[in-house]
This record gives structure tokens, C-alpha cells and sequence, in this order.
């Protein structure tokens, strides 16, 4: 494919994603003023950090009045996900200059994360592949820059906004995007051992029993699969 | 001004996470790290997700029958096997939620 259908159907393929975020930049946008954030400062988040869950995360303790060191500790450790991430697709982008890959690691969300390792997991070789991570990392920038600014101009007319219950659409967005993963034992005990291990750990500091979890979930994944390598990749 | 220096320190915070790997890319991984990055997405993806079904306030379990996420978590776990489509799993999982919620009369209206 070209670079120009690369980069569309990066749009295209993140267009569910957005569904799924935008209740949660307008909610952002609508509570990060009780936080202490003037406009300009709410917007700027959300332009340079680009974070959902620290951004979140930073505006409910700015709200209790943590310190500028809580604050950026617990955005390193609910962000250090994104270093599984980038660990994940650096074969796929290290043949490319530092002017790519530095804005591609920018946008590099959960969400975007997901469509794009998709993408280069299909075989075909396409060497425009980077243009396809560009236009699903603009989606969901734009998209989340947009409704922060819809939360800020308009957040105040709903009232209770924050009692809707808008953060289910992250689960919705996170199972849409498992479910079709669990195609192997592998992975289906991956995912179970880190669901019980984060059950176990939901209580530990900053977000910490994530990490615990996710590193369990791997360690299974990867025992069972070399357990399992005689039997080949058997479907269940 | 302070959250200004907030900001500043998030931006490079999250930055650095989402480079560390893409800044090195002479760098090889050995087959071991390589398969075990396989497991990435499910194992953190599931580790947000179920505490949120079970957890909603992220503090207190709750296993009845009024909790909405849950109900409609596992109806959109059943969409997502069914139809394996991301936008029906999003778009129905919502409609779901917000039906619950609505007839448990959990919606501020």
C-alpha cells in the first residue's frame, strides 16, 4: 500500500478507539478545572502529556492536594506500561530515522499500541507501515485533544457528569481489544493469572499491582507456551 | 505556574516510557524477551479491566446483581467472542451499560 492509504487506514482502523476515549477527554476536560488547571493549563495536558489514565489519575490528586513529587512518581509507574509497549514494536521502527520515531513514540497510546501491532503483525511487507502508525496515533491525538476542549466548554452544562459512569468505555475498549487475542492456551492463562493477580494486588500503592499482574500473566504465557511448543499451536 | 512545572514534568515522564525502546535501535532482543512481549498487550489490558468490572470505585468489591460494570463487562466479553468486531464490542458494550444502568436507576436524571 501506499503511504497515503497507509496513513487513512491507520485513521480508519482507530475510528472505534475513539468512540471508546472520548468519554473519557470530556470528562477530563470538564473536572480538571476543580483541579486547580485554568484552561490553557487543561488543554496543554492533554496536548503535551497525551496520557489518559496519568492525566486522570493527576487531576483527582491534584484535587487532594498531593505534591508535585506524588504526582510525577505515580505518572511514572501508570505510564511504565507504555515501556512494555515500546519494547513490543521496536523491531518494527528501528530501521526509521529519529524524526519518526520520536513523534511515533509520542503517540503512542494503549489504544494505538493495540491497532498498530495488528497491523504490523500482518506478513505482508509493506515498507510504509510507519505512515499507517502515524495516521492511527494523529486519530487519536486530535480526537483527544478535541474533547477535552468539548469537556471544558461544555462539561459544566451536564451536571454530575463524573456520575454517569462514562469510564465504563474503557473496559469496553480493553475487551474489544483482548478478546480476539486469547487465541491459545498461552494467552488465555495470561490473562487469567493476571486478572487474579491484580485482584490480589488491587490494593498495593500507584498502581503497582498492574505491573505485578502484567509481569505474572507473562511469566504463564511464556512457561505454557514452551511447555506447549511439542504440541504446536494447539487451538482451544 | 506550578502546574505548568506539573505539566512539563508529565510530558517528559510519559515521553520517556513511550521511547526508552524506540531510542535504542541498534538494540536486539534475545528470542526469550521477544516472546515474552507476545503477552504484553493481554496481560496489562486484563490487569485494568477485570479490577474495574469487580472494583468500579477501586476500592470495594462488588459481586451483586446492581453492579453494572460487571453485568455489562461480561455482556461485552460475549459481544467481543461473538462477533470479534471492535466496534460492535465498543458501541453494544456502551448501549448495554447504559441500559443497566438506567433501569437500576443509577443515572443522575
Amino acid at each position: 500500500m501506499s503511504r497515503y492509504q497507509e496513513f487513512f487506514q491507520g485513521l480508519r482502523d482507530m475510528l472505534p478507539m475513539l468512540l471508546g476515549a472520548m468519554p473519557f477527554g470530556i470528562i477530563y476536560g470538564s473536572l480538571a478545572g476543580a483541579a486547580g488547571l485554568d484552561a490553557w493549563q487543561t488543554i496543554g495536558m492533554s496536548v503535551l502529556v497525551f496520557a489518559g489514565s496519568a492525566q486522570f489519575i493527576a487531576v483527582s490528586l491534584l484535587t487532594g492536594g498531593a505534591t508535585l513529587a506524588v504526582l510525577w512518581l505515580t505518572t511514572l509507574v501508570v505510564n511504565l506500561r507504555h515501556a512494555l509497549y515500546s519494547a513490543t514494536l521496536q523491531p518494527f521502527v528501528r530501521h526509521l530515522p529519529k524524526r519518526w520515531r520520536m513523534p511515533l513514540a509520542f503517540w503512542l497510546t494503549d489504544e494505538a499500541f493495540a491497532v498498530v501491532q495488528q497491523r504490523y503483525a500482518r506478513s505482508d511487507d509493506s515498507p510504509n507501515k510507519h505512515w499507517y502508525f502515524l495516521g492511527a496515533g494523529l486519530a487519536m491525538y486530535g480526537n483527544w485533544i478535541g474533547c477535552t476542549l468539548i469537556g471544558l466548554l461544555f462539561g459544566q452544562a451536564v451536571p454530575n457528569l463524573a456520575a454517569w459512569g462514562l469510564d465504563f468505555a474503557m473496559i469496553a475498549t480493553f475487551v474489544g481489544i483482548v478478546v480476539p487475542m486469547l487465541r491459545n492456551r498461552p494467552q488465555i492463562a495470561a490473562a487469567l493469572v493476571a486478572a487474579v493477580t491484580a485482584l490480589i494486588f488491587h490494593d498495593l500503592p500507584y498502581k503497582l499491582g498492574l505491573m505485578a499482574a502484567a509481569f505474572a500473566g507473562i511469566v504463564v504465557g511464556v512457561a505454557l507456551e514452551r511447555y506447549q511448543r511439542p504440541l504446536q499451536e494447539e487451538l482451544c | 505556574m506550578d502546574n505548568w512545572i506539573l505539566i512539563f514534568g508529565m510530558l517528559a515522564i510519559t515521553f520517556a516510557t513511550r521511547y526508552s525502546l524506540f531510542a535504542f535501535p541498534d538494540l536486539r532482543f534475545p528470542q526469550a524477551v521477544r516472546q515474552a512481549l507476545h503477552y504484553v498487550p493481554t496481560a496489562v489490558l486484563t490487569a485494568i479491566v477485570v479490577p474495574a468490572m469487580l472494583l468500579p470505585d477501586g476500592r470495594n468489591w462488588a459481586l451483586s446483581w446492581d453492579n453494572a460494570y460487571l453485568l455489562a463487562g461480561l455482556a461485552t466479553i460475549a459481544i467481543a467472542v461473538v462477533t470479534r468486531h471492535l466496534l460492535a464490542t465498543i458501541g453494544g458494550g456502551l448501549l448495554i451499560f447504559f441500559g443497566l444502568r438506567w433501569a437500576l436507576g443509577q443515572l443522575p436524571i
